[in-house]
């Protein structure tokens, strides 16, 4: 068994104190200690984008990050995304777009929209799919969630 | 009084219903499931190609502190799995490919069951390795399956006309090889399953992504040697399926293994890099085609003959030919054809069933010799096409009925909307023009079945409807979810008919316990079958609802309609009295009642004999798709820039869902065709995962131009179509005729990687 550490953080904007096992990553911290499923293990390799996750306000693949770099930081996950009537928006152009299908692309597709829209409120098509470029879909092929995110920002194109 | 005008929800849009649910984080999938006393089940698999295994020794894995068990095949009965029961799903003689399972340990955490996998000691001798299909067949070859000495594992042959006669009056004749490489469904959801066994009671409760429940039970009683009735599948929301998860793999009889071994519920989930290795491939081809036509155009016969990479096992991918043979056979009315296709077993992964089913592989090359015959003749190619086309009222030669049939109307609307014959000549004139990139554009058509597929002797689903005081309808049915939105659509269907708000349905489909049978979700089914199974439960409320309205109103039932939750008067709408209020009226009453009623759907389509003729659906799909790329000839990049989709799908239901159906084909299509390629060498995955197996993402999706054409099949529910495969099938067909638009260079074999349409068209000058 590795070294156990305890760490602090805010998560959803709660203080989490946990004691966890310096090897892991902040994925399984979330999803096997905290219970917090929400945020989706897709390959724990960087590649996939289910898995995204605001670290200080910054979008973060949590499974290639350590739980222990948590400490003293601010986590938001997807359910920390919903809890806030501000994203409402975001949420439902994602339902009436139809960007939702199977729906274990969504989670890490909310958070990374979310950090998009923070950053760019009015994207335009091409920055969206580029901010989206790292969240893989199996089943929608992109244009509805991406239409989802165009319309949320308040822009067509 | 209140007056209701008729309304209707088909052809709307209608967003999916679990969709805010998903939006929020808070649909707990089989990966996010964990139970009291739960344990993590993980499987040692081999390293090794095609060896025997001489000794396994777990005891240093037993004795690990956490471990609570750990099998081999010495531990659980010998039951094989699989579609030639050729899978059994603890290897204990020896391994026949690079996923094969040799033990699993069940233990406290994940941590310790990959320690323990490592303490186990495996001792092999090794055989020769065989991974290339032709040399299996040749005498001499290593065997793989004892059983099957001469490594054939599944032979089809299929024959109408005589193609002897057919070729001596043909003015052209064209002949290829194509081959189809390996690539995999990679749901974003990784499999998994939880098994949870009580000996006392002998219950077994598997929380399952599986497609196909009710004969996923079958199955698991026959493996575990089980009573059925002790065992209960609930599906969790599944991450995505496509055909993945429509066979029994190992992984699932050893998860309930380690739960009976352990009186724990154990939870078994992949690794993406396993899933990459240990689910199943599409299945691989070689396709040699033989084909002929008349100067007109007229087509006149087609020799098939096909080789297929069974791999070690046996699951759904080698009766792909099934499939392949109705495109082969009926696409176009061709008057003689002779199919053989054999699937021989290798070292090589096993295929399993992907959206498709073969078709895109069949689609790829005749829609290829199309292009090629046309051009052969002299003729326009969708001019050609136009031709040969079935149309309605057309009985093939393996005995499909095209009753609807709005092939014409597809070919045709795709061409026009994308300016096809007049970009097709422009393109090929460009050719020789000397810039380095190459505009391209091309077609391929597609024929599946639109009416479920009875490979089984039932087809069927069943449903079951209850209304409860306030007119909330209760939707149990049989048709599984698996993201495309049958949980939608089937509201839908059942609110059309009881004039309700989509807001007034709750779906249960998720538990073998609760739910009627239906076969699975699979061959573009549900839409049809279950729905046409919802629509008979709802009418039949109806009409027990207006028989009582009609007392009430002293009117006939035939007087009376229902709109907006309310019983009104057909004529003009007047409301007669809000529906909860009558239902009330039927439960509150002398003769106390509810309305509650069941409906089994079973569509009037053929199980085929062993010849395979006789109409397998009772309606077919169909679709054109046209492809625009440009082709870098220096680095042999092609970006495909449109799509322009034509789909004859009855009738548009959901028109949001139906777009995302087509949308998300589309792009796996592409994937297909452009990106993804599994590469293997010597039986091993080079590249198992995302970094090196390339899914395509948000900037690389083309502009999308897509129709529906409204053919209102008869037998279809409001006249709609299965499309859930359609969408994926042309694509790589039509881009492989792109490319020879572009560059005059025919790409027989995909994936249309850089490098591989770099070399052909080096090749080639
Ligand atoms: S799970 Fe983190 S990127 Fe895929
Ligand atoms: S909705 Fe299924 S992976 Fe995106």
């Amino acid at each position: 068994m590795s070294l156990a550490v305890e760490i602090a953080f805010k998560l959803n904007g709660s203080p989490v104190r946990v004691s966890i096992p310096a090897t892991m990553t902040a994925l399984s911290m979330l999803r096997d200690q905290l219970n917090v499923t929400g945020t989706k293990y897709g390959c724990g390799e960087g590649e996939c984008g289910a898995c995204t996750i605001l670290v200080d306000g910054l979008s973060v693949n949590s499974c290639l990050m350590f739980a222990v770099e948590c400490d003293g930081r601010e986590l938001t996950t997807v359910e920390g995304v919903a809890a806030n009537p501000v994203n409402d928006r975001l949420r439902d152009a994602l339902v009436e777009h139809g960007g939702v299908q199977c729906g274990f692309c969504t989670p890490g597709m909310v958070v990374q929209s979310k950090w998009l829209l923070d950053k760019h409120p009015h994207p335009d098509r091409h920055q969206v799919e580029r901010g989206l470029e790292g969240n893989l879909c199996r089943c929608t092929g992109y244009k509805k969630i991406v239409d989802a995110v165009c319309g949320a920002g308040g822009s067509n194109e | 009084m209140a007056v209701i005008a008729k309304d209707s929800l088909i052809g709307r849009r209608i967003p999916k219903m679990d969709a805010p649910e998903k939006t929020a984080g808070k649909t707990r999938y089989v990966q996010d499931m964990k139970l009291p006393g739960q344990l993590v089940g993980m499987i040692l698999r081999t390293d090794r190609v095609h060896a025997r295994i001489k000794r396994i020794d777990t005891s240093r894995a037993q004795a690990l502190p956490g471990v609570h068990a750990v099998l081999t095949a010495a531990d659980i009965p010998q039951k094989p799995i699989g579609v030639n029961k050729d899978n059994p799903p603890l290897k204990g003689d020896k391994v026949r490919c690079i996923r094969d399972e040799i033990a699993a340990v069940a233990a406290e955490s994940e941590e310790i069951a990959k320690a323990a996998l490592k303490l186990i000691e495996v001792e092999y001798e090794d055989l020769p390795g065989l991974f290339d299909p032709t040399q299996a067949m040749q005498p001499g070859a290593p065997v793989i399956q004892e059983a099957k000495p001469n490594n054939i594992a599944m032979v089809f042959d299929y024959a109408h006309g005589d193609v002897g006669a057919g070729e001596a009056e043909s003015d052209v004749v064209v002949e290829d090889e194509f081959y189809l490489h390996y690539v995999t469904h990679c749901c974003m959801g990784v499999s998994g399953v939880i098994a949870d066994f009580e000996p006392t009671s002998g219950n077994l409760t598997i929380y399952s992504n599986t497609q196909v429940p009710f004969l996923h039970k079958r199955e698991f009683s026959e493996v575990l040697g089980m009573d059925p009735g002790r065992i209960r599948i609930i599906q969790p929301p599944i991450g995505g399926g496509f055909g993945s998860k429509l066979d029994i793999y190992p992984f699932e009889p050893i998860a309930v293994y380690l739960a009976k071994a352990t009186r724990r519920p154990v939870k078994l989930v992949f690794s993406r890099e396993e899933e990459f290795i240990a689910s199943p491939t599409r299945q691989p081809a070689i396709v040699k085609l033989r084909s002929g036509c008349k100067k007109d155009g007229t087509l006149t016969f087609r020799t098939v003959d096909i080789l297929l990479d069974n791999g070690g096992y046996t699951s759904w991918g080698a009766t792909i030919p099934f499939v392949m043979m109705q495109t082969f056979s009926s696409l176009y009315r061709v008057p003689h054809c002779l199919y053989h296709t054999k699937a021989v077993y290798t070292n090589n992964p096993y295929a399993g069933s992907f959206r498709g089913y073969g078709n895109l592989q069949a689609t790829f090359a005749v829609e290829q010799q199309i292009d090629k015959m046309a051009e052969a003749i002299g003729m326009d190619n969708l001019a050609f096409r136009l031709k040969n086309a079935q149309a309605p009222g057309e009985v093939t030669g393996q005995g499909m009925v095209f009753k609807s049939c709005g092939f014409k109307e597809c070919l045709t609307t795709a061409a026009e909307r994308s300016g096809y014959v007049q970009k097709f000549s422009a393109n090929a004139a460009n050719r020789s023009k000397p810039s380095a990139r190459k505009r391209g554009i091309g077609m391929a058509s597609m024929l599946h079945v639109g009416g479920g597929a009875k490979i089984y002797p039932s087809d069927g689903c069943g449903t079951i409807l209850k209304l409860d005081d306030f007119a909330h309808v209760t939707l149990i049915t049989g048709a599984s979810e698996i993201g495309q939105g049958s949980e939608t659509v089937l509201s839908q269907l059942v609110c059309e008919e009881l004039g309700l708000p989509m807001s007034a349905v709750t779906v249960v489909n998720n538990d073998t316990e609760i739910t009627p049978w239906d076969v699975g979700v699979h061959a573009s089914r549900t839409t049809f079958i279950a729905g046409n199974s919802a629509i008979g439960a709802a009418r039949k409320a109806k009409e027990k609802i207006l028989a009582l309205a009609s007392k009430v109103a002293n009117l006939t039932p035939e007087q009376l309609d229902m709109r907006g939750g309310c019983i009104v008067r057909a004529e003009d709408g007047e409301v007669v009295m809000p529906l909860p209020k009558l239902l009330r009226s039927l439960h509150f009453s002398d003769k106390a009642e509810l309305v509650m009623t069941t409906n089994y759907y079973e569509p009037p389509s053929v199980h085929q004999g062993k010849d395979f003729k006789g109409d397998v659906s009772a309606t077919y799909a169909w679709a054109t798709q046209v492809c625009e790329v440009e082709v870098d000839t220096d680095t042999g990049i092609v970006k495909l820039l449109k799509v322009t989709a034509a789909h004859d799908v009855g009738r548009v239901l959901n028109r949001l869902g139906l777009e995302g159906q087509i949308e998300g084909g589309i792009v796996m299509g592409q994937g297909y065709a452009l990106s993804e390629d599994m590469v293997f060498k010597q039986g091993k995955l080079l590249n198992p995962a995302f970094r090196d197996y390339k899914l395509m993402t948000a900037p690389e999706v083309p502009e999308m131009d897509i129709s529906f054409i409204e053919s209102m099949d008869g037998e279809g529910p409001q006249g709609a179509k299965g499309v859930g495969e359609a969408p994926a099938i042309c694509m790589a067909a039509a881009i492989a005729n792109a490319i020879y638009n572009a560059t005059g260079v025919r790409m027989t074999n995909l994936p249309f990687t850089p490098e591989n349409v770099y070399r052909a068209l080096k090749g080639a000058s």
